[in-house]
C-alpha cells in the first residue's frame, strides 16, 4: 500500500466514520442493492477496498456515481457497517478535487425533462459537485 | 495479644520479579503482633505447608497471614494447613500480592511497597479475627427439574437412575420441548420422535420421577439443600387421574378452529385437546381462552362424551408448596420473531417459512402428513432458497436480532436440504451462506454429502431481499464467489431463524437469584471448568438455556448436570459459610432496613422481652438471621444505621483495623 493510498484511507475512514473490520463479509449489501448491475465495484467491494487501502481504484471508478444513496445496504447490513457511507466519502473525496465536478449548472438545462421531478436536479447538483 | 506468623511468597517469580519478596518478610517483623515472619518460593507447595505447620508449633502462632496470590486461589488451600496444625481454619488472612500487586505494576519499589502495605492490613485483620465454626444444614434428596423438554427428560432420568426421587415442571400440557417437533436428527437422520417418544415413556413409567405438566414455578425460597418451591398447577379442567387419554372428547369438541401451537399455527385443533399422540402425559387439557362452555356455559359436550367423568369445568389453579435439595434449569429456546424482518417478506407470504415450520411440514405428523407443500396453495415447491443466520451475529439489529451464532442452523439447513433433495429429486435446493460452521463429529461430512451427493447449490453470500410477487417469491441475494447478484424465482424460502431464551427465564433467573448474561442466558459458575453449576449453589444448568447447542450436547450437559445433582443430594449435611451476619440485640432499634435490603430473606423480627436496669421487663422487637439462609453479602450490615448488625469474619473493626493499616 503506498503512502497516497494510506493517507486516503484515513481521510475515507475519518469522513465516513465506518470501521470496515466490522465487516463479517456476508454480501447482504450487494444482494440488496438494486444498483448492482450499474456498478464496477459493488458495495461488498468498497467495504474490502477501502479495508485493503484501495482507494485510488475506487475514486477512478464510475461506481461512486452509479450509488443511489437509497441505504438499502446501510439499513440492512447485519454488522452496522453502512457501505453507503463509504461510497458517498469516496465520491466526495473525488468532487472536493479542483475542477471534479460531476455535474454543473450549465449541464442542467439538458436534463430538464417535464417527468423528471426538479427536487432530483436539486439533489443531483447537491450529491455530484462541491 | 496475638502470636501472628507472617509467611510470603515468591510465586516462582510471579510475585518475586516484581515484589521484593524478603524485604516483606523483613518489613512484618516489626509489626505488632508479629512473632515469625519469612519468605519461601512456593507456599502452596507441600513442602511451604509444612513450613507454616512446623513455625505454628515452633511459635506458638494463634494468628496466620500468607501473602501470595488471591484468596479464591489458595484460602481454602492454607485454612486446611491451619486446621491441621490444630489452628481454628478461620485464622488464616491472605494479602494478595499477586493479583492486586505484582501482576499490575512493573516496577519492584512501587511493588515492595504496596505488598507491605497490604501485608499490614492483613496482620491488622488477623489480630482482630475471632475463631469461627460453620453450621451444618440437611439435604433434602430430592430433585426439581424446570422443563421437560430434552435436557429435562435426560437430567431426570439420570438422577432417577441414581436413586433419588425428581419432579419435572413444563409448562405445556405434555413433556417433549422442541425435540417432539422435530423431523429427523443430524447427522444419522434418525427420526426425531423415534429416539425421544421412548424416553418420555421411560419417564412417564419411573417410580422416582413425578410429572407436573401444564404448571409453572412461581416462588422459590431456601437455599441449597433446602429450596421451598411454589409450583402453579394450571387448571387444566380435566382431571388428570382419571383421563384415559380416548380423546373422545377432542372428536366431539365443536371448537375447531383454534390454531394448533404444536403444528406452529399451520394447521388447527379442538379447544380440548392432546398436543400429539404420544404426549405424556396422555390426558386432554381445555383451552379456557376457547372453550364455549368456559366462555359461555353453554356447551358441555364432552363431558357428555367423556366416559370417566374426567371433565370438570369449575377445576381452579392449585399450589403445591415442596421442597428440594437441588434445581436444574432447562427452560430451553424458542427461535427468534421474524415479523421485524421486512426485506425477507415473512409477515407478507405464507411461502416464507421459518425451519422450525419446515419440520413441522415433513414430519409425518404433521399439517401435511409428511408431503412437501408450500402453505398458500398447498402446491410442491420446485425451487427453494434456503437463507441462513436471520437475526444470527447481528450485531447492528439488536431491536430485532441477535449477536451470537445460533449454532445449530447450518447443520439442520443442511439436514433439510439433503432431505428434500432425496424426497424430491425434481427440487431445485439452494443455501445463501455466510460461513459453513460444522464441528462435530461427522458434521462436516454430512454437510459435504449434501454438497456432493445430493447436490444442493450452496451460495457463498446473503439474501438482500425476497418480493412476492404473483404466486412467486422473487429472491435477489449476492453471489460473492463469482461476484454477480443472483435472481431466483422460488417456490418457497425457508429463513434459518436465530435462536433466543425462552421468555420464562428472566423472571425464573430473578427467582433463583441465579445470575444471566446480556442475551438472558444462564451464567455458568466457569465457563470452561464448571459449566453446568449456576453460580448460585444448588443450581444447575442443562440444555439450551445455557447457550445454543444441538441435540448430542444437550444430553451431555444433561447428564453432567445431573451428575452434579446426584454429587449434592448424596451428601447427609452441608457445611455452611460461617462469615454470616450477626444482629447485636442491645443495639438492634427495630427499624426492618435490614429485612428490607437483605436478597436472601434471611433476616426476620421478633418481640423479645429484655430486663431493664430497674428490674421490669420490657418488650422489643429486634432483628434475628438466620444463619443457614444468610450468605454473608453484607447488604445489612452496611444499611443498618444504629450499628447494630456485623459480619462474622468480617466486622467492622476489622476493616476500619485494615483501613488504618493501609493509611497509616
Amino acid at each position: 500500500m503506498s503512502q497516497k493510498n494510506d493517507r486516503a484511507k484515513e481521510q475515507i475512514l475519518k469522513m465516513s466514520g465506518v470501521n470496515p473490520l466490522k465487516c463479517m463479509r456476508c454480501g447482504k449489501c450487494s444482494g440488496t442493492c438494486p444498483s448492482y448491475d450499474e456498478m464496477e465495484y459493488h458495495p461488498h467491494q468498497f467495504v474490502y477496498m477501502v479495508e485493503t487501502g484501495e482507494i485510488d481504484k475506487l475514486m477512478q471508478s464510475p461506481s461512486i456515481y452509479k450509488c443511489l444513496s437509497c441505504f438499502a445496504c446501510v439499513d440492512r447490513c447485519p454488522r452496522g457497517v453502512e457501505p453507503a457511507k463509504l461510497v458517498e466519502a469516496v465520491r466526495l473525496t473525488v468532487i472536493r478535487q479542483k475542477g471534479m465536478n460531476h455535474m454543473t449548472a450549465d449541464s442542467i438545462p439538458a436534463l430538464l425533462d417535464d417527468d423528471l421531478p426538479q427536487q432530483a436536479i436539486v439533489s443531483a447538483m447537491r450529491k455530484y459537485s462541491k | 495479644m496475638k502470636r501472628i506468623g507472617v509467611f510470603v511468597c515468591h510465586c516462582g517469580t510471579n510475585i518475586a520479579g516484581t515484589v521484593d519478596v524478603k524485604a516483606v518478610a523483613e518489613a512484618m517483623k516489626h509489626e505488632p503482633g508479629v512473632v515469625f515472619s519469612t519468605d519461601y518460593q512456593y507456599m502452596c507447595s507441600q513442602a511451604g505447608q509444612e513450613m507454616i505447620k512446623a513455625a505454628v508449633k515452633e511459635h506458638r502462632l494463634d494468628g496466620i497471614v500468607v501473602c501470595s496470590c488471591s484468596p479464591r486461589m489458595h484460602e481454602a488451600t492454607f485454612r486446611k494447613t491451619a486446621a491441621a496444625a490444630g489452628l481454628n481454619s478461620y485464622m488464616v488472612e491472605i494479602a494478595n500480592i499477586r493479583e492486586q500487586c505484582s501482576w499490575v505494576h512493573k516496577e519492584m519499589p512501587i511493588g515492595t511497597e504496596k505488598a507491605i502495605i497490604l501485608a499490614k492490613a492483613a496482620v491488622a485483620k488477623v489480630s482482630l479475627n475471632a475463631p469461627l465454626t460453620p453450621g451444618e444444614s440437611p439435604v433434602t434428596k430430592r430433585a426439581l427439574v424446570i422443563g421437560g423438554g430434552i435436557a429435562g427428560i435426560q437430567t431426570a432420568l439420570d438422577i432417577a437412575d441414581a436413586g433419588f426421587p425428581v419432579d419435572i415442571v413444563e409448562t405445556k400440557p405434555t413433556i417433549g420441548g422442541k425435540m417432539a417437533q422435530l423431523d429427523k436428527t443430524f447427522p444419522t437422520l434418525d427420526c426425531a420422535a423415534c429416539i425421544l417418544t421412548p424416553k418420555m415413556v421411560d419417564v412417564a413409567q419411573n417410580e422416582k420421577i413425578r410429572i407436573f405438566s401444564y404448571s409453572e414455578v412461581t416462588d422459590v425460597k431456601g437455599f441449597v439443600g433446602n429450596f421451598d418451591v411454589t409450583i402453579k398447577r394450571k387448571a387444566r379442567y380435566v382431571n388428570e387421574t382419571l383421563c384415559t387419554g380416548c380423546g373422545a372428547c377432542t372428536e366431539k369438541c365443536p371448537m375447531k378452529k383454534v390454531p394448533n401451537e404444536f403444528n406452529l399455527g399451520m394447521d388447527n385443533r379442538h379447544a380440548v385437546y392432546i398436543p400429539f399422540a404420544q404426549a405424556v402425559p396422555k390426558v386432554a387439557t381445555i383451552d379456557p381462552n376457547h372453550c364455549l362452555m368456559l366462555k359461555s356455559g353453554k356447551c358441555g359436550l364432552c363431558s357428555k362424551v367423556c366416559g370417566a367423568g374426567a371433565i370438570d369445568y369449575k377445576a381452579k389453579d392449585e399450589f403445591l408448596e415442596e421442597r428440594y435439595g437441588a434445581i436444574v434449569v432447562a427452560t430451553g429456546f424458542n427461535p427468534i420473531s421474524m415479523e421485524k424482518f421486512d426485506e425477507f417478506a415473512y409477515a407478507q407470504s405464507k411461502d416464507v417459512i421459518t425451519s422450525l415450520e419446515l419440520e413441522r411440514l415433513m414430519n409425518a405428523a404433521g399439517p401435511t402428513g409428511g408431503t412437501l407443500l408450500r402453505p398458500s396453495d398447498h402446491q410442491h415447491p420446485h425451487t427453494i432458497v434456503f437463507v441462513q443466520c436471520v437475526g444470527s451475529r447481528c450485531e447492528a439489529c439488536a431491536e430485532k436480532g441477535k449477536e451470537y451464532c445460533s449454532k445449530i442452523c447450518c447443520m439442520y439447513t443442511a439436514k433439510h436440504a439433503m432431505l428434500i433433495r432425496d424426497k424430491y429429486p425434481d427440487t431445485d435446493v439452494y443455501v445463501f451462506y455466510i460461513d459453513v460452521r460444522t464441528p462435530g463429529k461427522n458434521f462436516d461430512e454430512f454437510y459435504r454429502r449434501a454438497v456432493e451427493e445430493y447436490g444442493v447449490h450452496y451460495i457463498k453470500g446473503m439474501v438482500g431481499k425476497v418480493t412476492p410477487e404473483n404466486g412467486v417469491l422473487k429472491v435477489q441475494g449476492s453471489d460473492l464467489i463469482d461476484n454477480r447478484q443472483l435472481h431466483i424465482d422460488a417456490d418457497l424460502v425457508v429463513l434459518a431463524a436465530a435462536i433466543e431464551p425462552d421468555k420464562s427465564a428472566r423472571p425464573l433467573a430473578t427467582m433463583l437469584t441465579a445470575s444471566m448474561d446480556t442475551n438472558d442466558f444462564f451464567t455458568e459458575a466457569h465457563p470452561k471448568l464448571r459449566p453446568v453449576e449456576s453460580p448460585t449453589a444448588g443450581v444447575f444448568l442443562s440444555g439450551t438455556c445455557q447457550g445454543p447447542k444441538d441435540i448430542p450436547e444437550t444430553v451431555s450437559q444433561a447428564g453432567a448436570a445431573a451428575s452434579k445433582v446426584i454429587g449434592l443430594l448424596c451428601k447427609d449435611k452441608l457445611l455452611g459459610n460461617p462469615c454470616v451476619a450477626h444482629s447485636d440485640e442491645m443495639m438492634c432499634n427495630g427499624c426492618s432496613t435490614c429485612e428490607k435490603v437483605c436478597p436472601y430473606g434471611a433476616i426476620t423480627y421478633e418481640d423479645k422481652e429484655f430486663r431493664m436496669p430497674d428490674r421490669t421487663t420490657k418488650v422489643r422487637r429486634v432483628a434475628k438471621v438466620n444463619e443457614a439462609v444468610c450468605q454473608g453479602c453484607g447488604a445489612c450490615t452496611v444499611a443498618c444505621m444504629s450499628g447494630a448488625m456485623d459480619l462474622k469474619g468480617f466486622m467492622n473493626k476489622q476493616i476500619m483495623a485494615e483501613v488504618d493499616a493501609i493509611c497509616k
